[in-house]
């Protein structure tokens, strides 16, 4: 279950690759759509800690185009409606992720992306 | 039996026959349901505000399905795929991923309100290969190192371990401090045998000077889920209602012996009647 409110937050970490090591791109990637609990206040909290550009370009090629490309001065329910369904709710099943440094591959299986680096890599 | 981190590595010992027998073993669930409710305690978050959670060495959801009880949003890594499997199936709320924590983390930094790890620490204590990557101490540090990177500042880290010495705490503490964290050990229950639990409370950011460490609990253990051992009951135990032992050689005994003796044929067995048995009274 990656969901992209994790995948904003993941870069890679592999041995040395420490500069434009995000976001990771998706590549044949199978979704799924799963209702959550929606918590504005969660969402409100949440915000800062994002990095808008990477959210909504990640959501765009997840076929997704509710989020305004810019962030809105005020938060009103109907924006945080779309982006509760953007963050907790589209589920990338399948797929890969790939480091845009490094070109290090993440692979997703059955919604768990393994993260798992060989010897070299560990820093 | 021997400690399972001493037996083999993590994700070979956590197999998908373990993982299951793991997850169903109700005393597990409930020890894990109690050290977690004792971590978000000892985690000290701020009251009715949605936090964004790690949970490490998250294996099956237990601790989980905890977190989503309270209403924490989380994402949780383990290095065992059959435990997670097992997550998969359990559908709990949070994201998981597969991880070595030995490798450090790539998350961005800031990027959780805290994390808590239920008896996990001590798998990272055992060097799988003679690599140095491999080694104890560094794979503390890049876990250490990484995790402070990822907690947002002011917040919390609580990890319960079962540390098998006193080198164990101090290695794990001194590296948790080179890695900027603040804290230490708090024991629950120190001298209970059973019931003693170590959790390594760390800070992130906030001064240091006003973050106390919390104390431990102390005290009796309250143990409601069993009854207590008594020697009382062990001594009724055999007893019948009135409170005598009810005699073994019954009615039910004697018919059986008398039956045997007549397949061997013995002679003079007394016969059958409804006094076999049967006490014989004092004559007044």
């Amino acid at each position: 279950m990656v969901r992209l409110i994790t995948h904003n937050l993941l870069a890679c970490h592999v041995k040395g690759c420490t500069s434009n090591n995000f976001p990771l791109q998706f590549r044949d990637v199978q979704i799924e759509l799963r209702e959550a609990e929606f918590n504005p206040d969660f969402l409100r909290g949440f915000m800062p800690k994002l990095e808008w550009k990477a959210l909504v370009d990640a959501s765009r090629q997840l076929g997704d185009t509710s989020l305004p490309p810019e962030v809105p001065e005020m938060l009103d329910d109907d924006f945080l409606k779309n982006l509760h369904h953007v963050l907790l709710e589209i589920h990338v099943e399948e797929g890969v992720m790939t480091c845009p440094n490094c070109r290090h591959e993440y692979p997703i299986l059955n919604g768990i992306p393994n993260m798992l680096l060989a010897e070299h890599e560990i820093g | 039996m021997s400690r399972p981190e001493l037996q083999a590595p993590p994700e070979i010992y956590y197999a998908d026959a373990e993982a299951k027998k793991y997850t169903r073993n109700t005393r597990n669930q409930q020890i894990q349901a109690d050290m977690t409710y004792r971590a978000l305690e000892l985690l000290n978050l701020p009251a009715h505000e949605p936090a964004y959670l790690l949970d490490i060495g998250c294996g099956s959801g237990l601790s989980g399905e905890i977190l989503d009880e309270e209403g924490y949003i989380w994402a949780g890594v383990d290095i065992s795929p059959s435990m997670l499997e097992v997550a998969l199936e359990r559908e709990v709320e949070g994201d998981l991923f597969l991880q070595d924590i030995g490798q450090g983390f790539g998350f961005r930094p800031g990027s959780f309100d805290g994390a808590i790890s239920i008896s996990v620490l001590q798998w990272l204590l055992n060097a799988e290969t003679s690599h140095p990557t491999s080694s104890p101490r560094h794979r503390l540090n890049r876990f250490f190192t990484t995790l402070h990177s990822a907690l947002r500042n002011p917040s919390r880290a609580v990890f319960q371990f079962y540390p098998s010495s006193d080198d164990q705490i101090q290695l794990i503490t001194s590296i948790a401090q080179k890695a900027g964290f603040g804290g230490g050990i708090v024991v629950d229950y120190p001298n209970s045998k059973k019931a003693k639990k170590v959790f390594l409370c760390l800070f992130v950011g906030g001064g240091g000077a006003h973050q106390q460490v919390p104390k431990g609990l102390e005290g009796e253990e309250e143990d409601n889920s069993r009854a207590r051992f008594e020697k009382r009951r062990e001594r009724q135990r055999g007893k019948g209602k009135n409170g005598k032992r009810k005699s073994v050689k019954d009615r039910d005994w004697i018919l059986r012996k008398k039956e045997l003796y007549r397949k061997r044929g013995k002679e003079d067995v007394p016969r059958d009647s409804k006094y076999t048995g049967r006490k014989r009274r004092a004559v007044f």
